[in-house]
């Protein structure tokens, strides 16, 4: 009892880490968001728009997913560590697609 | 921090064993130290599992570049009804888990079951439409392999249904063959999302008896809310497949 408590101090703190319950509100604004935009994608796959046919679907797949992981695996209230997990894995994802396209796009470089 | 010898006198003496949850495990200092610990092991699972599906992804889009007709001919096989349908079932299967989740925090015993049920069986149904849409497959050998057949994509003319909505020219033998890989892809990465769906229900079979015997509404959630984590992870990875496979290739020209 003597030494001073080390976690005295950082009792405050814990009300962040408390866990935090999603209101079914929520999930229910998130699901009509998610099922109004696959209706949306299906419907920009009739338009002829180019080479913005797979942008446009690839835009909309990347918004739902962040939907996804934000509200329904609740990111949004996760602590600092889940968040800094979730962007590594974005981080190593995106290695993964750049340097590859990287290396195919540039390996015929000046022999044409 | 918690090798610490002060730790042992942190509480008072007469409250020097603090009362926690049976299901606090000793090693761990809170409850709440144990929750966190346990999501973040869950999150980087996940990671393997996005690098997993990452490895298919990437494959997918060099290939598609390479032989972009084959690529395209081979998506227009693909109906994009049961696609939108099997999104839907997924999207609404997610949202059944969730509010699952929010049951088990919210200590509701039969709203936990009944969610968990009602995911079951959107998880089924989601199998039950793949499942027509492979036998589809099969029926006109296009599953890679001995029997595979390039009749729709020789001669595009001799496959009807999908030429009265596409009227795709026919491809040369030497670009026709790509097709197999589209396909291989194509059960390779519905497949391997198929196969993470069959876990997930088993998984959620065995939960639904826990369920109903009260297992996870005590407080202790971490369970349902890690296969929560897993079960939207499968719901993204079907996000971006159905666009990949069914969408984008509809306005290309082979």
């Amino acid at each position: 009892m003597s030494q001073p408590n080390p976690h005295a101090a950082r009792e405050p703190e814990h009300g962040e880490h408390e866990h935090h319950i999603v209101s079914p509100l929520v999930y229910l604004v998130i699901v009509g968001a998610l099922l109004v935009c696959t209706a949306l994608t299906v419907v920009a796959s009739f338009i002829e728009m180019g080479v913005f046919n797979p942008i446009v679907a690839i835009a909309i797949a990347v918004f739902k997913a962040t939907l996804v992981v934000l509200f329904f695996m609740h990111v949004k209230y996760s602590t600092k560590l889940t968040k800094l997990t979730v962007g590594c894995g974005l981080f190593t994802f995106i290695v993964l697609i750049g340097m590859t396209l990287a290396d195919y796009i540039s390996r015929a470089w000046g022999r044409w | 921090m918690s090798d610490s010898p002060a730790i042992i006198h942190d509480a008072p003496e007469a409250d020097a064993h603090r009362a926690h949850p049976a299901w606090q495990r000793h090693h761990f200092e809170t409850v709440e130290q144990q929750a966190d610990t346990t999501n973040f092991a869950m999150w980087l699972f996940l990671l393997t599992e996005i690098m997993f599906f990452g490895g298919l992804f990437t494959a997918y889009l060099i290939f598609r570049n390479w032989y972009y007709p084959a690529f395209v001919a081979g998506s227009h096989q693909l109906n994009i009804w049961w696609g939108t349908a099997n999104t839907g079932v997924l999207i609404v299967s997610s949202f059944t888990m969730a509010m699952g989740v929010w049951c088990a925090e919210t200590r509701k015993k039969n709203g936990l079951v009944l969610c968990l049920i009602l995911t079951f069986i959107l998880g089924l149904g989601f199998l039950g439409i793949k499942t027509i849409e492979y036998s589809e497959k099969i029926e006109k050998h296009h599953v890679p392999g001995f029997h595979y057949s390039l009749q729709s994509f020789l001669d595009p003319a001799s496959d009807p249904k999908i030429y009265k909505e596409y009227h795709d020219k026919p491809l040369g033998r030497d670009m026709a063959v790509h097709t197999e890989l589209y396909f291989s892809l194509y059960f390779a990465m519905t497949g391997m999302h198929a196969l993470h769906m069959i876990i997930g229900i088993a998984i959620l079979s065995v939960m639904i008896f826990r369920a109903r015997a009260g297992a996870y509404t005590t407080g202790h959630v971490t369970f349902v809310e890690n296969f929560g984590l897993y079960w939207h992870f499968v719901d993204i990875v079907w996000i971006f497949l159905f666009p990949l496979l069914y969408l984008i290739s509809r306005h290309a020209n082979p």
